[in-house]
């Protein structure tokens, strides 16, 4: 076991998938540049040949697509966006190539792309540099979409997604990389085998969120322990196809749900999350109506006296528990 | 600044003359012309049986430009990889797709070239240089430079092959996609069929110019412009560029002049719809008939028209062989619907 950050343990994936993994190439704009990734691909270039960590023309559709296409023809690749908002100019390649060639080509042709969807927002960065779209993503069928919290599933997902025969969305969030855990060595992953999961044990409530949606609910779950308030905490790292089990298995438990998502609330996880539940549980074991905590249904301000209010904290959701146990 | 134009390229009272066959083997000519035969065939029967209500799903006729698609066949190998868009009849039958597979995929039946699931606009050439189609307009684009970076990558000397029409080198992710290939300089072959109409709208009506050729000169790539319904130059253009591509010197750009003698979708003319296509322009059009030409020039040389019938017979009776077995087969399973979405199963 060693200790490593969560920007680090993405790199610690790239490291594994390209050592390990010679169908595996990484593309994408700022891949020679620290500045764009992050400490999470340092020098991979250097270490793994520019043939096969490829830096790009500014392409996004174009790098997206080609990755679709070198899949279909034995390739591994995974494609970065420096940031996710500018991955919309290749929504196309997602989710009319990507996540439809296997059906309407009747299981014959599998594009098995990753695509790394970096969240990077805050310091004022306004509307178009803040965007978690999950929820968007997740929408479509035939589009594995993945959210790793923990440092180790920032590593263990990453290999996970591109070891996957489907095309995969993998978001990772800039606000997480100095997190840091203690991981075992890497290892090939089958995704299909990684479920949602309890990641805290607790029994007066339920808090399921994903990503940083996730950091505010085991953030709040501490400060709740001090005032002797029990919560569970459900990961949602696996976001499409849903699962749903550890989260319903959980409310049943607790009577209780808040649903944490750093997005949108309208049609989002958050929602997802709590359909999921008051759909498969019997009425009469909620003991309260189930609530959810998002970003307000509004662009990212750039002012901060705008951005204080904009993104929830683990107060929020402290108050929002308390409130609810009463 | 005056853009350079097509000329006589466009001008259907021009090339109708019987093609060159100076270099072309009868074995070879005979070959493009049972390809293109087969097309043409196969299409008209489709498009009977869409006007007889029995195919629903939408069909975009190639008839007319049958020789883009063949020329450039006369040099792929079923390794490479070739991605098209809507109107692809041609393409998956002139690398070799199956005759039989496409008649049970318009039907939406389960043995089709893609299972049932796709039908006209969506299909797959198993074993052959034909990698897929689908309607986004321009999206399979980048799809054959992907497939082309996997070649280089694995050294295998396939070359990708993007077919699209003129309409298409009006979305932005042709020009993402020139530039990348020619950055990385990738064994691609973008050929552009330009029918000098997207939809109903006239290229004059849609682009400063009506050469687009100007795409790939930009993009620095080496480029060329062939009269689309001559098959035999056609091919001999393909067969440069090709050569150029799988010897790791770059992505090459065809334009091919041609000229679909149905409408944009469905089997009537659009004479009624087109903002210049008339009934007049039509016909003139179909004296520029790529088989025609490629017929009458097999005929000056010698060749016997009781072979040449026996040769287009021989495609009719593909064509209403197929027609005739897709009306018996299965339809997909139910289970199909969901069994498709994800390849490695899993949590569906």
């Amino acid at each position: 076991m060693t200790v490593q950050s969560y920007g680090k343990a993405i790199r610690d994936g790239f490291a594994y998938l390209l050592e390990n993994h010679p169908e595996t190439f990484v593309i994408g704009q700022g891949l020679w540049s620290p500045w764009y990734v992050g400490s999470s691909m340092t020098e991979l270039e250097k270490e793994f040949g520019k043939e096969r960590v490829i830096d790009t023309p500014v392409s996004e559709w174009a790098c997206t697509s080609a990755a679709v296409g070198a899949s279909l023809f034995g390739k591994k690749p995974i494609v970065v966006h420096p940031r996710m908002d500018f991955m919309i100019f290749a929504t196309d390649s997602l989710v009319n190539q990507a996540a439809k060639w296997s059906h309407m080509l009747g299981g014959q042709a599998h594009p098995g792309l990753t695509v790394r969807g970096i969240i990077n927002r805050g310091g004022e960065q306004g509307a178009q540099h803040s965007q978690s779209l999950q929820s968007w993503y997740a929408h479509i069928p035939g589009l594995r979409v993945v959210m790793p919290y923990t440092p180790q599933d920032a590593r263990d997902l990453l290999i996970a997604a591109t070891l996957c025969p489907d095309p995969v969305l993998y978001i990772d969030d800039r606000w997480l990389y100095e997190q840091e855990a203690q991981m075992p060595p890497a290892k090939d992953i089958d995704l299909t085998t990684i479920k949602n999961e309890v990641i805290r044990e607790g029994a007066d409530i339920t808090l399921a969120g994903c990503s940083w949606g996730t950091h505010l609910a085991m953030e709040a779950a501490a400060q709740l322990e001090e005032d002797g308030i029990s919560c569970e905490v459900v990961d949602l790292r696996v976001l499409n196809p849903f699962d749903g089990e550890a989260l319903i298995q959980s409310v049943r438990k607790t009577g209780r749900l808040v649903a944490i998502d750093a997005s949108w609330k309208t049609c989002g996880i958050a929602s997802e999350a709590i359909t999921r539940v008051v759909e498969a549980i019997e009425p009469r074991l909620l003991r309260s109506s189930p609530l959810r905590i998002t970003l307000p249904d509004a662009p990212a301000p750039s002012s901060s006296r705008l951005e204080a209010i904009y993104y929830p904290k683990s107060a929020q959701v402290v108050a929002t528990v308390k409130q609810m146990l009463n | 600044m005056t853009l350079n134009r097509l000329g006589t390229l466009a001008d259907p009272n021009s090339f109708q003359d019987p093609l060159d066959l100076r270099n072309t083997p009868d074995e070879v000519a005979f070959e493009m012309l049972y390809r293109m035969a087969l097309i043409r065939r196969a299409e008209e029967q489709i498009a009977e049986m869409v006007l007889a209500g029995e195919i629903k799903c939408p069909c975009h006729f190639a008839i007319g430009q049958e020789a883009p698609a063949v020329g450039i066949s006369m040099h792929l190998r079923a390794t490479d990889r070739g991605f098209g868009a809507h109107r692809s009849h041609s393409h998956y039958l002139a690398s070799g797709g199956s005759v039989d597979k496409l008649f049970a995929e318009v039907l939406g039946r389960a043995t089709g070239a893609s299972h049932g699931m796709g039908g006209s606009m969506h299909l797959f050439g198993e074993g052959t240089a034909f990698a897929g189609s689908v309607p986004i307009v321009a999206g399979t684009v980048p799809l054959a430079v992907g497939a082309a970076l996997a070649a280089k990558l694995d050294g295998s000397g396939d070359v990708g092959i993007a077919y699209f029409g003129d309409g298409a080198c009006e979305e932005g992710i042709v020009h993402e996609s020139l530039n990348l290939a020619a950055t990385m300089k990738l064994p691609v072959i973008f050929l552009v069929e330009n029918n000098l109409y997207s939809s109903h709208l006239d290229i004059n009506l849609r682009q400063p110019s009506d050469r687009v050729a100007r795409f790939g000169e930009a993009h620095g790539m080496a480029t060329e412009v062939v009269d689309g319904n001559d098959v035999v130059k056609m091919a001999s253009v393909a067969g440069r560029l090709i050569e150029r591509a799988r010897a790791g010197e770059g992505p090459g750009f065809i334009e091919a002049v041609t000229y679909r003698w149905l409408g944009h979708v469905g089997p009537d003319a659009n004479i009624d719809v087109g903002l210049r296509r008339s009934a007049e322009e039509v016909s003139a059009w179909k004296k520029r008939d790529p088989i025609a030409r490629l017929e009458a020039a097999l005929l000056a040389r010698g060749v016997e028209q009781g072979d040449i019938n026996a040769l287009k017979d021989n495609a009719e009776r593909a064509a209403k062989d197929a027609r005739k077995k897709a009306y018996d087969a299965p339809w997909p399973k139910e289970t199909d619907l969901l069994d498709f979405v994800y390849a490695s199963g899993g949590a569906k």
